[in-house]
């Protein structure tokens, strides 16, 4: 089932950016692309997300549990669940994003090889679960044992990096609204991610996104799921709070 | 629609780790001595070429000056709105300032946005295939330099 068309309609009616305030990604797209984005005959990311559903649902060869078999309705017993993420997992100490949790499930509960960052599975299944937060605010937990890793993704977050010495912060605090060629400046949040991005031709995930980021300033391109970009992740997130889920977005 | 094929990352690695090898190599940078807000001699005595620097400012390779800004052809499509036009930069700044804004702006602004195109020391997590490497030579620095000083008509 889609997004309902009164929930479309609030996250198209977002107010524009003011100074100091962190405002989504899809405020600085044309209003062509906004306008793609927000129909879901036309956001070829519902593809990724419809193919999610159908393996959330389906029974492991081999006869084993389903995702379904253990999150049943998950409409309801999911919604929201996108908003904590990136947190820590309590038994191993770990920081985990919405991709991390899916393959613990798919390891440890399902007993199945792991799907791998950027796969197509891994890439529908979070576009799904996702999904299932649109319009709810971000709410990631940044004291306790997640603050550390808050910190470090602050400070990866400030610090000059690359052959181009210059920080996320440079750009997505202090040039917000400009242009770095055809692209508009935006706060670098991460909330429409997995988004379907009309340069990758296809759905990425934010670490993909990052990824881009990283060899804009020809900085080291940490690994997909590395620790730096988790706690990255975790830090745009926190400063990302309160901001909906728009995920699938799309993007330049 | 989604495709459940797995992106294939074994060539980059390699490329990666030859580069790596690479870097360790790479001999340190021509010395120059500032004056002022300026760089008065031309790094390692080369002449620069303007039509040559012209290129360098386009090229997204290379210099790719203009996703930050504004250059001195309107008919360029997608240019950048961060640093100054540099139309009539040849007429605002004589040839040993921009020659030192371009080696490395954070001399006179320690928290500028103008990436350092002349220096290698002082940078992290900077990319293997660029370590230990200025992002222009000192060759492709006068080029430019030469050819922003052709940009006098404001
Ligand atoms: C030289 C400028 C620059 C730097 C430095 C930079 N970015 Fe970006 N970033 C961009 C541009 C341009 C885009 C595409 C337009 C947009 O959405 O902001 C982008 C997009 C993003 C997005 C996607 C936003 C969205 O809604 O689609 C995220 C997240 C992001 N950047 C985070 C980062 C992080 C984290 C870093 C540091 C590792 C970083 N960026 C460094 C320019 C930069
Ligand atoms: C990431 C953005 C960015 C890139 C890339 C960039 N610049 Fe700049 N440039 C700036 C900013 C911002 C300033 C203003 C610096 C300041 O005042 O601290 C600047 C300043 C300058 C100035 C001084 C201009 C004046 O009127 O004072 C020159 C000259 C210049 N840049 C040339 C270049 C050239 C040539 C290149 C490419 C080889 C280049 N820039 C690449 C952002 C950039």
């Amino acid at each position: 089932m889609r997004l309902s068309l009164p929930l479309m309609g609030l996250l198209t009616v977002m107010a524009p950016a003011q100074a100091d305030e962190i405002v989504s990604g899809s405020t600085f797209l044309s209003p062509e692309l906004r306008r793609q984005q927000d129909d879901p005959t036309r956001n070829p990311a519902w593809f990724w997300v419809d193919q999610g559903r159908d393996l959330f649902a389906a029974k492991r060869s081999g006869g084993g549990q389903a995702c379904l078999d253990c999150h049943a309705d998950p409409a309801t017993s999911l919604r929201g669940a996108a908003t904590h993420y990136p947190q820590v997992d309590p038994s191993s100490g770990k920081l985990l994003n919405l991709e991390g949790r899916i393959e613990q499930c798919r390891v440890e509960r399902q007993q199945q090889p792991a799907f791998g960052y950027e796969t197509a599975e891994m890439l529908s299944l979070t576009a799904y679960i996702a999904s299932l937060s649109r319009g709810l605010p971000m709410s990631v937990r940044t004291d306790g044992p997640a603050q550390p890793f808050f910190e470090a993704g602050k400070a990866f977050y400030e610090r000059r990096q690359g052959q181009l010495n210059l920080s996320c912060k440079q750009c997505h605090d202090g040039l917000v609204g400009q242009k770095l060629r055809g692209d508009t400046i935006s706060h670098g949040v991460g909330t429409g991610y997995p988004a379907y991005r009309l340069e990758w031709n296809t759905v990425g995930s934010l670490h993909r996104r990052l990824r881009a980021c990283s060899l804009g300033v020809r900085a080291t391109q940490f690994d997909y799921g590395s620790p730096e970009y988790l706690a990255l992740e975790l830090y745009l997130a926190g400063r990302a709070k309160g901001l909906p889920v728009e995920t699938p977005a799309m993007r330049r | 629609m989604p495709t459940c094929a797995r992106p294939n990352r074994a060539a980059g690695w390699a490329g990666a780790i030859v580069l790596a090898l690479l870097a360790g190599q790479v001999a340190a940078l021509e010395p120059y001595r500032i004056v002022a807000d300026t760089i008065p001699e031309p790094l390692a005595g080369k002449v620069g070429d303007a039509a040559r620097g012209a290129a360098l400012v386009r090229d997204r390779e290379r210099g790719n000056c203009l996703i930050c800004h504004h250059g001195d052809d309107p008919a360029e499509p997608f240019q950048g709105s961060i640093g100054p036009p540099l139309k009539g930069v040849g007429a605002r700044l004589d040839t040993g300032q921009v020659r030192l804004r371009l080696v490395d702006m954070s001399r006179l602004d320690p928290d500028t946005v103008m990436p350092p195109y002349f220096r290698t020391e002082n940078m992290r997590d900077v990319a293997s295939a660029y370590r230990g490497q200025p992002a222009l030579s000192a060759q492709e620095i006068e080029d430019v330099v030469s050819y922003l000083a052709s940009l006098r008509t404001q």
